[in-house]
């Protein structure tokens, strides 16, 4: 991937994480790893492939037997704990495919480059979640009507007491969506240890950071959380992006947390500096995704820009997951072609030409060419 | 989930235990190595370090090492933060 801090090439390898195939290691501790671009021909990303995002080092094995969610908070009448099995058993069991977006996907490919992990497009990727929805399981508690956010806790955490721990809140608007769940199971499968074991927030449509991964706590609040996580990262700057879904009592004069996913897409095929033969017919394949409004359109173009044709988009899976799309043309000239996809949704919105610069890297879906060769 | 307070030097071993486990992570030999190489170990694996170079400058570096005690509460001294930086900007900053 061309646009990488130099650093990052040197150290970012194919590596195995137990339990998972090579991925992209960008750090070992904690481990920040990231789905290579072959496996996004497909719109389901497999568990043992999918990316692995974390803050914090002391990650424990969880223990599906003795684990227990705790549902309350100032803002329920009636908190209880929860079983893994009852929370198989005891709620509606849904199944939503969703795409999970770490919100600093494709950071290091920001110019100019800003620190932190440095991403380049795969950290991401769309499962079909399974579990029961967490209006359904914060109904058992007896919400309140002064509840205005829900702060969710796992159990990863620092080696050190004065890190401040990942925590994370949701509006209750969000929280209360049916397309929000608490799924234990992914693909058809349990979570994998390093995607949540047992189970994790499911917020469709907006970045990973909301994901709470080896879920432990779900606490109902009455005032807005002040966490580090909250206050101090994630933020973009206001009036910036294109965003509907506002967290608004987490707003201030100058940013406001992360949210929605902007609209975007990538190829996976073929790859950057692939060889052709005149003649030959190159099939061009990626994905497209958006915050939940729904992929409408993608359009290719084959000539750096120049000109842009309509792919054929694949199977709807949702308006959250993944939607595949392909466009195939003769290779019928020598040289460098650069091919590029621009995908738009339901609401109009389009991928950017340029880069929408901020400084934590965040929302970058600019159209980036994939260069090939006919020769 | 919070984890029982780790006193400094028990925090240091515990982090060389695991540090041990893991691939080494090179990092140049230069003047300062050793303190960036153990005191910021303690935490998290040295790639951070790497794969953030060569576009961070020293500002930047200084902001980032006094995010890790000022917001992340590690135990770094004055005069190790400042030796970390002078290391890292001129070993994984813009070239001279």
């Amino acid at each position: 991937m061309a646009g990488l801090p130099s650093g990052a090439y040197e150290t970012a390898t194919l590596e195995p994480l137990q339990g998972k195939k090579p991925l992209i290691k960008l750090t070992t501790r904690p481990p920040n790893y990231e789905t290579p671009l072959s496996y996004f021909t497909s719109g389901i990303t497999p568990n043992d492939a999918f990316f692995v995002r974390y803050h914090l080092s002391t990650i424990p094995r969880v223990d599906a037997a003795n684990w227990k969610l705790d549902v309350g908070g100032e803002g329920t009448a009636t908190p209880y704990m929860l079983s893994f099995n009852q929370l198989q058993t005891d709620f509606e069991q849904v199944e939503i495919a969703a795409v999970c977006q770490c919100a600093g996907n494709r950071r290091g490919l920001s110019d100019p480059h800003v620190p932190g992990v440095q991403w380049g497009p795969g950290a991401m990727g769309n499962a079909v979640w399974h579990g029961p929805r967490l209006k359904d399981v914060l109904a058992r508690a007896g919400l309140q009507r002064d509840v205005v956010e829900i702060v969710v806790d796992g159990a990863d955490g620092a080696p050190l007491t004065g890190t401040p721990d990942f925590v994370k809140c949701i509006p209750l608007t969000k929280a209360l969506e049916d397309s929000t769940i608490i799924a234990h199971r992914m693909n058809g499968d349990a979570l994998p240890h390093y995607n949540g074991f047992p189970a994790r927030l499911i917020l469709p449509g907006w970045t990973g950071t909301y994901w709470m991964k080896h879920l432990t706590s779900i606490r109902a609040a009455t005032k807005p959380y002040d966490g580090f996580w909250m206050r101090g990262a994630y933020r973009i700057p206001n009036n910036m992006f294109p965003v509907v879904q506002r967290f608004l009592s987490q707003e201030t004069d100058v940013n406001t947390p992360i949210t929605e996913i902007m609209v975007n897409s990538l190829i996976a095929a073929p790859t950057e500096g692939q060889r052709f033969q005149m003649g030959q017919m190159i099939d061009v394949q990626g994905v497209a995704w958006d915050g939940g409004y729904g992929i409408t359109r993608v359009d290719v173009s084959a000539d750096g820009a120049a000109t842009w044709r309509p792919a054929t988009l694949g199977p709807d899976g949702g308006r959250f997951a993944f939607r595949t799309w392909s466009y195939r043309f003769a290779a019928d000239s020598r040289g460098n072609r650069r091919i590029m996809a621009r995908a738009s949704n339901r609401i109009g919105q389009s991928q950017v030409d340029a880069l929408i610069f901020n400084p934590a890297g965040y929302h970058n879906n600019v159209s980036r060419p994939t260069t090939i060769v006919i020769a | 989930m919070r984890q029982p307070y780790v006193l400094a030097a028990i925090f240091l071993t515990v982090a060389a235990g695991v540090a041990a486990q893991e691939k080494p992570i090179p990092l140049k030999d230069a003047p300062g190595r050793a303190t960036a190489e153990n005191l910021c170990s303690g935490c998290h694996s040295l790639d951070y370090i790497r794969i953030n170079a060569p576009f961070m400058n020293r500002q930047t570096w200084t902001a980032e090492v006094n995010k890790m005690v000022q917001a992340f509460g590690a135990p770094i001294q004055m005069n190790d933060a400042n030796a970390i930086i002078d290391y890292l900007a001129v070993n994984y900053g813009p070239p001279q």
